[in-house]
């Protein structure tokens, strides 16, 4: 039988027989005869190993880099076997949303221990349990800031261009005026910002280390945004915090950012893992599922799904927002990432990140391939590319290494703690000699 | 059980790195971390023991019978999962050249030829990551055709029937609608009267599933989609419960223009405790031009993203979606194949109206007309005589391995109790269901007071979720 339908057809029979029918059409009287659909076209039903074999040739259509200097919004990081398997825990796939506290213990602490580490991390009082992506995190939180007479998001536009794009879609969308701010040498200019603040602004989207590794200075946005009465919502990543200033720290209201470098593999864009938390002040506003500690009729300690009176299911129209599923077990890798890593595995990542990227930065340099920007950067970095980005790419390519990012005529790379300096090396005497031809 | 940061230790920990093998680059004071981070300090062994014990304190699919109303529980199956942690998806890069990812392009390409056959659609999107996420996707795409056209001043409004998940007006509402809500009738069907009276001018679309949330197919929905047309507007389909109606009717015949699916619901993606779903939304040819960007397309040099589309709404998240949720769900179409995709409606359609025949022989169902995939019990009566609340019911479920239907939904519907078997139980676990929730009628007419505490055999007993919402506490304290 198809359709992982365990039982042969004469029992099919039988139990139409009991409901007093005789054929599976008596089961669809309701459907109106001439809106029945003629049989489908597409093959007929295969079985396991032939669907392997599609898949594997589908697998093998793809080029597999072994080395890879580009991020962009994806960050390839190593994640540790026990992190893998315990997403892979068949239990936790194949759960619904913890509706039922009783039996969804292991589930709802194991978001409760994700939000608290996205608490930590951000520097923040109160996380959710996950949105879709960093993109509609940062979308999902200028909708956040919205109020009556202060509507207006200013969005920097050296924000992730996907990002950017999401928050675009999110506010044409729900009316919400915006302005992008044009960025100068890398970075916005804070006069800029100061001009444009008035009393209509609502919140400012800064991400830092921005789309071209460099930061922003937030603590300086949040003294001026704040001046004016605004919110600022800091989009960032959650490694690079092991080490840097939280947005907590810099004065930040709302958190938001891709948690996928915190051990999800690139999977071609996803799932990936948005993360959202925020002062308490705003706890309210915060959109989709916040587990919560309470007690049982025991006293024991346990954990719900609270703070629903916010949702769409109770809320209809008038919740904030319709996000329902998220990304649930994508916050228990990123947990068990961060638990296997702890917080010296994890400040290792980033501190490798950030030397890596220096050292790399300074080899390329030597050979003629100078940083467009001056000022600080993280892990990524936006160089000249005097041959032209798309044939130092190519070269690249055909040497397996997958390159930077041709932004803007240059070329955007990444390194992180999975780079060695040989493949560093190799990549800067490819890049070089590319150059000579 | 401890949470994981009370069973830290200064100095414990994992070695997954080699020391760093360039020089040390040390970065400006001033941007330099000062909080502490008090994340968990763990060994690995013992961290291994707590997610197995999370684990066991987890009800999955593969635990036992799941008939969570509107959320299609079915099996899993293996060998899908194998795939989508094939390397060759896993290491590619999203924005790695066109031509080096011509496998994930052309698992997009055939997933949406695929499922264009089973719902009568003309060209998908897998961008938006969840149901819901569909919708406000769908709904924009809605506003732009009526943008485009110049009449989004004169529409502003939707139409949504009272039995409707809660998502469908917050995603209307998302995109600036105004909800107009359409009462249901006494047969659990839209009430016509009032839904023409409501169809006008001002009408952007309707949002539907169909079956409804009751279980009952919408008889009348070719009048309705005619209705709407006829007045300029457009008809959305929330695809919760298409687990229903494969192969048998299709959401294109029945006159929608555009759709979301849960490949998580009706193609057996797992679910993940709430998450990565994908809301695929299909639509027919007038609104494709309205599609985010890119579009995956297919040339005479193979397959390639197509990002200049001057009529798309945008993106609505990063990269092309939950890509390997995808994966997923074409292994599992390609498993199903035309007559597997039929059979699996046939058989979730059959087990649910055996198991409503099976239950107190119907006597509780909340609408007499025949179930489709679903049915919903109305427990006032029962409440009435005997105080036992659908709530009882469903924390009486527990003690028997199964996890409860949906409960208080329908919200037209008075202690509700939604269940949906799904196609893949065998006719012994629902008759054993039905044994279950027959001993609990009983159970509440003899000892209501013992039922009022159940459960009694699970992690723990019934949370204070009253006392959660009142004095959140949504993090662990550290002293």
């Amino acid at each position: 039988m198809g359709g992982y339908i365990p039982m042969a057809r004469c029992e099919q029979e039988e139990m139409l027989a009991e409901l007093g029918l005789s054929k599976m059409e008596d089961l669809f009287t309701e459907v109106p005869k001439e809106l029945l659909a003629a049989p489908l076209e597409m093959p007929k039903g295969k079985s396991e190993y032939e669907v392997r074999r599609i898949m594997e040739d589908f697998g093998r259509d793809n080029k597999i880099f072994k080395t890879c200097f580009r991020g962009a919004g994806a960050y390839r990081h190593y994640a540790p076997a026990i992190a893998k398997h315990v997403s892979a825990k068949e239990t936790f796939l194949t759960a619904y949303t913890p509706y039922q506290a009783e039996i969804s213990q292991g589930g709802l602490q194991a978001i409760f221990e994700f939000q608290t580490d996205i608490c930590v991390l951000t520097g923040m009082d109160i996380s959710n349990a996950s949105v879709y992506d960093g993109a509609t995190a940062a979308a999902e939180a200028i909708v956040m800031c919205r109020e009556r007479k202060r509507e207006k998001a200013l969005i920097y536009s050296n924000c992730n261009p996907d990002t950017l794009s999401v928050a675009e879609t999110y506010c044409k969308c729900q009316d919400i005026p915006y302005e992008i701010l044009p960025a100068k040498d890398g970075l916005v200019d804070k006069e800029l910002l100061k001009e444009k603040l008035d009393e209509t602004v609502s919140c400012v989207l800064v991400q830092s280390p921005n789309y071209y590794g460099m930061f922003e200075g937030v603590e300086e946005v949040s003294e001026i945004a704040h001046a004016a009465g605004a919110k600022v919502i800091h989009s960032g990543n959650p490694i690079a915090m092991a080490i840097i200033n939280s947005p907590g720290e810099m004065g930040a209201d709302i958190a938001v950012g891709e948690a996928q470098p915190l051990g999800l593999s690139l999977a071609y864009g996803g799932p990936y893992l948005g993360y959202m938390a925020c002062r308490e002040a705003l706890m309210r506003r915060l959109p989709g599922r916040i587990v919560g500690q309470t007690v049982d009729e025991n006293g024991e300690r346990c954990f719900v799904l609270t703070m629903q009176a916010r949702e769409q299911h109770i809320r209809r129209e008038k919740a904030s927002s319709s996000i329902c599923s998220n990304q649930a077990l994508c916050a228990l890798a990123a947990s068990a990432y961060i638990a296997s890593m702890g917080p010296e595995g994890l400040r290792c990542v980033a501190q490798q990140c950030y030397d890596k990227a220096h050292y790399a930065a300074q080899r390329l340099e030597e050979v003629g391939y100078k940083r467009r920007h001056q000022g600080e950067f993280f892990h990524e970095f936006l160089t000249e590319c005097p041959p032209g980005p798309e044939q130092v790419l190519q070269k690249l390519e055909a040497e397996g290494i997958l390159g930077g990012l041709a932004v803007d005529g240059g070329i955007l790379w990444c390194c992180t703690e999975m780079n060695t300096r040989a493949e560093i090396n190799r990549m800067v005497a490819i890049c070089e000699e590319v150059a000579l031809i | 059980m401890k949470l994981i940061f009370e069973k830290s230790k200064p100095g414990r920990g994992t070695a997954m790195l080699p020391p760093c093998d360039v020089p040390f680059a040390e970065m400006d004071e001033s941007l330099k971390r000062k909080a502490p981070l008090p994340l968990p300090e763990i060994g690995e062994g013992e961290l291994a023991r707590h997610y197995s014990e999370l684990e066991r304190r987890t009800h999955g699919v593969n635990n036992g019978f799941y008939p969570l109303g509107s959320c299609t529980m079915k099996y899993n199956p293996h060998l899908n999962e194998d795939i989508a942690m094939m390397v060759g998806f896993n290491r590619i890069h999203p924005l790695q050249p066109e031509r080096t990812a011509q496998g994930c392009l052309g698992i997009i390409h055939l997933a949406e030829k695929l499922y264009c056959e089973i719902t009568g659609m003309d060209a998908i999107t897998f961008q938006p990551s969840a149901g819901a996420h569909g919708e406000f996707t769908g709904i924009a795409m809605i506003r732009a055709y009526h943008q485009k056209n110049g009449e989004d001043e004169q529409r502003r409004e939707i139409l949504i029937p009272d039995a409707a998940h809660g998502t469908n007006p917050a995603s209307a509402a998302m995109n600036g609608y105004k909800v107009v809500t359409i009462p249901s009738g006494p047969d659990g069907c839209t009430n016509m009267e009032a839904f023409r009276s409501a169809v006008g001018p001002k009408t952007a679309g309707v949002m539907l599933t169909n079956p409804n949330t009751l279980g009952i197919f919408e008889k009348n929905i070719a009048e309705i989609t005619d209705l709407v047309h006829t007045a300029g507007g457009l008809c959305y389909y929330d695809g919760a419960n298409l687990n229903a109606v494969m192969g048998i009717v299709n959401p294109g015949a029945m006159g929608f223009d555009i759709i979301h699916l849960n490949l998580h619901k009706t193609f057996s993606t797992p679910h993940g405790g709430g998450g990565p779903g994908s809301g695929a939304v299909g639509c027919k040819e007038i609104l494709r031009p309205f599609l985010p960007v890119p579009i995956v397309s297919e040339t005479k040099n193979g397959y390639t993203l197509e990002y200049n589309r001057p009529d798309s709404i945008g993106k609505v998240r990063s990269f092309y979606g939950n890509f390997l949720v995808v994966v997923r769900a074409l292994c599992y179409i390609l498993s199903l194949g035309s007559d597997g995709v039929k059979e699996a409606s046939e058989g979730a359609v059959l087990n649910a109206n055996y198991l409503r025949k099976k239950i107190a022989d119907g006597k509780y169902v909340a609408y007499k007309e025949p179930s489709m995939h679903e049915f919903v019990l109305g427990l006032s009566e029962l409440k009435k005589e005997t105080g036992i609340s659908a709530l009882d019911i469903a924390k009486g479920l527990l003690d028997y391995g199964i996890h409860p239907p949906t409960m208080y939904f329908p919200l037209i519907v008075e202690e509700a109790l939604m269940v949906e078997p799904t196609e893949t139980e065998t006719r012994e676990t629902l008759d054993e269901a039905a044994e279950a929730f027959n001993t609990l009628f009983r159970m509440a007419k003899e000892e209501p007071e013992k039922l009022h505490g159940a459960p009694f055999t699970t992690p723990v007993k019934r949370p204070d979720e009253v006392e959660a919402a009142r004095h959140p506490i949504l993090r662990y304290q550290f002293d």
